[in-house]
């Protein structure tokens, strides 16, 4: 190779978005890199994200960030669909972490709350069964417990700037650290 | 025994309170005694009797229940006339105690942790309680039995369901045996109540003895003991009550140590007399004993001892016609907490707190108990001082070697023939130990207990002595048929019971490290989960506020380290599996909508899959 050639163009990362069972605060905060998201742009391109709409993660991802644990079948197909394909998988947010809000349900039996939302007055009760409705699990888990994660990003939701300072470290290859003012406030 | 609270009704209540509140001057610090002895008369703490007692205390009422929370010993509900508990250890497991309380609860018809329909009894485990060589050992009503057989399970369950009140049980059943197997200097001492008292010099002269003999603490930590008094002697004491302390550590939680339980029951009056000593030394007039609460059997004779002590005049005003010579000693009960065996903690708990640790400086000596200077030290160093003070420093300096003066009475348990206390020279091997209690085909010693060091066979000459491996006296045997493994998850399980909930790292850290060690005990875990693991006994490491986080991890990480195959044994061939069974998770929806459809599973059992997971598990069809 030709050692005057120019550096060859670097490739642009793939990332992947979803919020499984969270509230989509976590993306809320990750917009919150405001003007930055042009930065991010010139080193990164967005598949599956519910910023794209792309409905199904390219085989050859390199990131995938998740918000919100896993409370449904369809929770469970999609994160495996995205531990498949992609290279490094970030659990973002308390939800994703802990199983967050969403797993105060855990203390009750899934039973007993179906059964109490809807009970009908004088029709008992009828638990939707539509196949097209993906089934509950019965209990919330944080993402660990069903794929491997390589990182975890806490947070409820993380600010922005942990958002940002995260990902450029990863992009940087460095192992991503937070510190003082991001996740450390005393 | 215990009666359960129905008779008497609220002015019956009212009365118990207010008599105990009387008894204790109505005084915040000694909020702990006040529980214990009000449960003991009510047989548990409800609503209304913590709201008397903080109207009592003029505690805000949201302190007490803190406390009541926080021991294992105290509870907030009703838990039956008969409470048993089942002491934990690896130890007991060892001896049975699995199957012998599977035994008990089938034919009580109880599952652990609940309470008969009818109020009469609970069942459950709870941590070591000190009875590791005459084990499976329970508490009943916080009484301990030892030696635990299916014809003894079978009796208590009768004894239970006829209501028969404890003091009619087999006495033989309370027996709790000291089983000596080796005495030294200490334990073959042959000083008469007093003799140590009648040698004492001039406080300074017993200081520079103490000093002089190199003796260093005994529960572990090894600070040199001359040292602390001299630091405590030094301190001034402040505020309206200025004073000195002398504080007896009696709390021995560490699993596998019972060496203080035996020099409490046949050794007390030299403990005392080195209590007295201290005081002498540092200028304190008030002793206090801090005896954990599975000892409480231990209580009655104690008193009996002071009592006897203060009528010989070994105690109280004009020690031996000595004026100015005064010191007394009182007892203090724990309600099962181990973290209390920290010395900080232990300090907050005797105030009448939550053993929370407290920060490190202050160091007790200058502001201890109440805040003033407090010299802590364990049951057998106390002992060994009363010695040093009896027979001189040298003969003490003597013994052992060159950086650990002296004698270490051991706790062995575990797998050999003659388990009991055994006590050494400093800078005795493993391998004597061994040999001596008739262990064959060790495979691993787990010295100084949970947090201690594990060690294996290409180990054992090494030596007990603070320049190789410190022990507070746990020393546990496992032979060639025990599984490491469930040792390490066993310890593991324990500091979840233990840590004190004050900081993040130990509270999250040691229940990680738990669900991680149970996830590769169910067949879930791979290389993954070991990576994981390390990072949490390093989190726990450092970042833990006090001792017990800090050493939480260490049989994980030694015994990953020098029994890594009994690890990989059970791991998955894959890097990660999940911590349960994807497809059972579905079970209850399945069951109140019916719907057994192909979306309504996940196609392949996790388990089988080959090429990682999840790689056929569509969309719902």
């Amino acid at each position: 190779m030709n050692a005057t050639a120019s550096p060859p163009v670097k490739r642009k990362l793939k990332v992947a978005t979803t919020s499984l069972a969270g509230c989509f605060g976590c993306h809320m905060s990750f917009l919150d890199i405001d003007e930055r998201i042009l930065d991010l742009i010139e080193l990164i391109e967005f598949d599956r994200s519910p910023l794209t709409d792309i409905k199904h993660c390219s085989p050859d991802c390199d990131i995938g960030i998740i918000e919100g644990g896993v409370c449904n079948a369809e929770n469970v197909h999609v994160l495996h669909e995205f531990r498949k394909n992609c290279k490094i998988l970030i659990a973002m947010g308390a939800c994703a972490i802990n199983g967050g809000l969403p797993a105060q349900r855990n203390s009750l039996d899934i039973r007993d709350i179906l059964a109490a939302v809807y009970a009908q007055p004088g029709r008992g009760v009828h638990v939707p069964n539509d196949p097209e409705i993906p089934l509950l699990l019965n209990e919330v888990h944080p993402l660990h417990e069903v794929v491997k994660i390589d990182y975890f990003l806490p947070g409820c939701p993380p600010s922005g700037d942990a958002i940002w300072k995260f990902l450029t470290d990863l992009l940087a290859g460095r192992t991503p650290t937070l510190g003082h003012g991001l996740i450390h406030y005393d | 025994m215990r009666t359960a609270n129905s008779s008497g009704g609220d002015a019956g209540e009212k009365g118990a309170i207010e008599a105990v509140l009387s008894r204790h001057g109505h005084d915040a610090a000694r909020l702990m005694q006040i529980l214990r002895e009000v449960q003991d008369d009510l047989g548990w703490l409800s609503p209304s009797v913590l709201t008397a007692i903080a109207e009592g205390t003029k505690l805000p009422r949201a302190r007490v229940e803190g406390v009541a929370g926080f021991y294992h010993f105290f509870h907030t509900e009703a838990l039956g006339a008969y409470r048993v508990l089942w002491s934990d250890n690896i130890t007991d497991r060892m001896l049975g105690s699995v199957d012998l309380m599977a035994r008990m609860c089938k034919k009580l018809w109880l599952k652990p942790g609940d309470v008969s329909e009818d109020g009469l009894v609970s069942v459950d485990t709870t941590s070591c309680t000190g009875m590791c060589d005459q084990g499976p050992a329970i508490l009943v009503n916080y009484r301990p039995v030892t030696r635990l057989t299916a014809d003894r399970v079978d009796t208590i369950v009768d004894l239970i369901r006829h209501k028969t009140p404890l003091d009619q049980w087999p006495a033989e059943y309370f027996a709790v045996e000291d089983n000596i197997r080796r005495k030294d200097a200490l334990l073959s001492h042959d000083l008469a109540p007093g003799d140590a008292l009648r040698a004492l010099k001039s406080p300074q002269e017993v200081l520079d003895a103490v000093k002089a003999s190199g003796l260093r603490g005994r529960g572990g930590a090894g600070f040199s003991t001359g040292q602390k008094w001299d630091f405590c002697r030094n301190a001034i004491g402040s505020g309206a009550n200025p004073a000195h302390y002398v504080v007896c550590n009696a709390d021995e939680g560490e699993p596998g140590t019972f060496k203080d339980r035996v020099l409490l029951s046949s050794y007390a009056d030299l403990v005392f007399e080195g209590m007295t000593i201290a005081g002498y030394v540092i200028g304190a007039k008030t002793g206090l004993v801090y005896l954990r609460g599975e000892y409480r059997y231990l209580l009655e004779p104690l008193n009996a001892v002071l009592e006897r002590r203060r009528a010989a005049n070994l105690l109280g005003k004009s020690i031996l016609g000595q004026i100015g010579f005064d010191f007394d000693v009182e007892i203090h009960m724990g309600a099962g907490a181990y973290i209390c065996g920290e010395e900080t903690a232990l300090l907050e708990s005797l105030e009448g707190k939550r053993g929370v640790p407290r920060k490190r400086p202050p160091f007790p000596v200058t502001s201890g108990y109440l805040g003033q200077p407090t010299a802590v030290n364990n049951v057998e160093t106390l002992a060994s001082a009363a010695l040093i003070a009896a027979k001189g420093a040298a003969w003490y300096k003597g013994l052992g070697t060159a950086k650990s003066a002296g004698t270490k009475v051991l706790s062995i348990s575990g797998d050999c023939a003659r388990p009991g206390i055994y006590e050494y020279p400093y800078g005795v091997t493993v391998a004597q130990v061994l040999a001596d209690c008739g262990a064959r085909d060790t495979q691993a010693c787990q010295i100084a207990g949970a947090s201690g060091l594990c060690i294996a066979p290409s180990e054992f000459g090494r030596r007990i002595a603070f320049e190789d491996i410190p022990t507070g006296g746990s020393f546990m045997i496992f032979d060639n048929s025990r599984d490491i493994f469930e040792v390490a998850r066993n310890f593991a399980h324990f500091f979840v019971d233990e840590s004190c909930g004050f900081c993040t790292p130990c509270r999250v850290g040691t229940t990680l490290l738990a669900n991680a060690m149970d996830k590769i005990h169910e067949g879930h875990g791979g290389e993954y989960d070991i990576n994981d693991i390390w990072r949490i006994i390093r989190t726990l490491k450092v970042a833990s506020h006090c001792g017990l986080g800090q050493t939480a991890g260490n049989c994980v990480s030694d015994t990953l380290q020098k029994f890594r195959p009994s690890y990989e044994l059970r791991l998955n061939v894959r890097d990660f599996e999940p911590a349960f069974d994807l497809d059972k998770a579905l079970s209850k929806m399945r069951e109140v909508t019916g719907r057994d459809d192909p979306g309504a599973h996940f196609h392949i059992a996790h388990r089988k899959s080959k090429s990682g997971i999840g790689t056929k598990a569509g969309d719902p069809v």
